[in-house]
């Protein structure tokens, strides 16, 4: 059986107002398509397009030409704005511009107020989303207290709570210590593996698309690659080309190969220390 | 530098006053404050300071500490004061220096006057010593929650009051930044004349700002994005719940208020 698409592009551009009054074309026709419980990771360059690809995912933007349906929606359809935004959740950078509630329950609070879901209802669905992301100690604490990847994981509890098909984190681990950066990961994770929600994860850093479903690289408004992350990773000049780091056991192994070395492909350290055993066993 | 101001003062506890619903809080200080003005003898301003003493027992909090509420407010009533003393005429003549009099009306308003507008301080001041300021927001919104049918934008004055104590201990941390990075480039904040102090702030207060701006517009995403559209169809998360002590404070209350309409003249 064919993969259900819970997000599907199709040859959708949008452009900003520039500063002199001309459109500025960010996305130049993009087409993709997300399937359902997949874990997706999408690499680009600074300005490539990739935090305006997330904004037309949830209608915070509609595409100026194409079409883009979020489980068969359209996100142009006015009246279905809202329950768009309920079924994908989004993540920003900064952990500080993003919780509105004075305490972490207010917070997670906020958007089933948004919804108008009963207050009884709304408690059971914080306290559930709170043990969700591991944050249900933290419930009457004051947000500023927390670390930054707390924060996130309470940013999580917030759209986890209204049930969605669908995260999107830009860049949600830009700003943490590496501490937090594996919080929010492993927690991407595990909502992706034992809960069934979709993940887009929009990142700087390629060693945090090693082990998704697919990897796709944005450049200058299009989709450079797409594909399986060994695909993806394998073809480090084109990578390079564009500006792109890749994962650090990807680059040492190019590196070694080109110093005349035969080592095979491979995305994790464990794999390519071993192989590195052996080289050196067998010399 | 910054993390010795206290916000909105409130001090964590577990006293009567702590636990009541801020709701019967706030509308026992409207009342209190209508009942301190029909007070008008003696006996009556003697009663309302017996129950603010009772009251400040309640709330567990030291006498000293309560007291200081009454420092930034000193001024006005040593001035409301010596206006009643000097102004008010009437009844037995205590002191006269020409056509100057000190008048025995004077002297009793003045006493009056001072003790009415110290017992409102206190009053208030056990108020926000005593609530968090969300559960003032909150209690403040639910009150004034049948204006809105009037058109008083209550949620949004609501959300934008939450929204301020959400961010006021970031901005400060952030403030506490700006100024270690700009005295780390050798701006100096603590010495020279006021206007020279007051120059000096322009390098904190226009990075605060811009990044004020940045944050504001991020948050307006992040909300939208969680579904925001304004306070129509808006639910609440229930949290103030009455128990209890607010039965106990209505009663405390209509006692209150028999007994002070009792007594005055
Ligand atoms: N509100 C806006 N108005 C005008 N131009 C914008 C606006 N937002 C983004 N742009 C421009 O659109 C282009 C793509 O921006 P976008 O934010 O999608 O990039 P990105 O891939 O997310 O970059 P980054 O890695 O820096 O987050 C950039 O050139 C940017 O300058
Ligand atoms: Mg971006």
């Amino acid at each position: 059986m064919k993969p259900e698409n819970l997000l599907t592009f199709s040859d959708v551009t949008f452009s900003y107002d520039g500063e002199e009054g001309q459109r500025v074309k960010v996305l130049k026709g993009v087409d993709l398509s997300i399937a359902k419980g997949s874990f997706v990771s999408v690499l680009g360059h600074n300005g490539s397009g990739k935090s305006t690809l997330a904004k037309l995912m949830n209608a915070l933007l509609l595409p100026e030409g194409g079409k883009i349906l979020v489980s068969g929606v359209d996100t142009k359809d006015g009246e279905m704005i809202w329950e768009i935004r309920r079924h994908v959740g989004m993540v920003f950078q900064n952990p500080d511009n993003q919780i509105v509630g004075a305490t972490v329950e207010d917070d997670v609070a906020f958007g089933l107020e948004n919804m108008g879901v009963d207050p009884k209802e709304m408690r059971n669905r914080i306290d559930e989303a709170l043990l969700s992301v591991g944050m249900e100690k933290y419930a009457l604490a004051q947000p500023y207290r927390l670390s930054g990847g707390q924060k996130q994981r309470v940013a999580i509890a917030g759209i986890m709570a209204m049930r969605p098909s669908v995260i999107i984190l830009d860049e949600a681990t830009a700003m943490l210590d590496p501490q937090g950066r594996q919080e929010v990961m492993h927690l991407a994770r595990r909502l992706n593996r034992e809960e069934g929600i979709t993940v887009v994860n929009i990142t700087h850093f390629p060693e945090e698309a090693i082990d998704s479903d697919r990897v796709i690289v944005m450049e200058n408004g299009e989709v450079l690659m797409e594909g399986h992350p060994a695909e993806v990773f394998s073809q480090v000049d084109r990578l390079q080309q564009a500006g792109l780091d890749v994962p650090f056991v990807v680059r040492v192994r190019h590196e070694l190969i080109a110093k005349g070395y035969d080592l095979p492909f491979e995305l994790h350290q464990e794999e390519l220390v071993e192989h590195l055993c052996r080289l050196l066993l067998t010399r | 530098m910054l993390q010795n101001i206290a916000i909105g003062q409130y001090v964590p506890g577990q006293s009567f006053l702590h636990r009541a619903d801020p709701r019967s809080k706030l509308l026992f200080i409207v009342l209190f404050a209508t009942l301190v003005f029909l007070g008008n003898n003696t006996i009556t301003h003697s009663i309302l300071i017996g129950f603010t003493l009772f009251t400040i027992l309640l709330s567990r909090l030291s006498f000293t500490y309560i007291l200081k509420s009454l420092k930034p407010v000193w001024f006005l009533i040593l001035f409301t004061v010596i206006l009643h003393i000097f102004m008010t005429k009437g009844g037995t003549v205590y002191y006269q220096w020409g056509s100057f009099t000190i008048e025995e009306q004077g002297v009793r308003q003045a006493i009056f006057i001072s003790i009415r507008l110290g017992l409102l301080i206190l009053f208030s001041s056990l108020l926000t010593l005593t609530t968090s300021p969300m559960d003032l927001t909150e209690g403040l919104e639910r009150l004034l929650r049948p204006f809105g049918r009037i058109g008083v934008p209550v949620h949004e004055i609501a959300l934008m009051m939450s929204i301020a104590l959400r961010f006021i201990p970031t901005l400060m941390e952030e403030t506490d930044k700006i100024i270690k990075a700009q005295t780390a480039r050798g701006a100096d904040f603590t010495s020279g004349n006021l206007v020279r102090r007051a120059k000096n702030l322009i390098p904190i207060a226009i990075p605060l700002f811009i990044s004020a701006f940045r944050r504001a517009e991020e948050l307006a995403l992040a909300m939208e994005a969680r579904g925001y559209r304004g306070g129509v169809g808006r639910t609440r998360l229930n949290k103030l719940q009455f128990t209890w002590r607010d039965v106990a404070i209505a009663v405390v209350a209509a006692a209150l208020t028999f007994v002070i309409w009792w007594w005055r003249t």
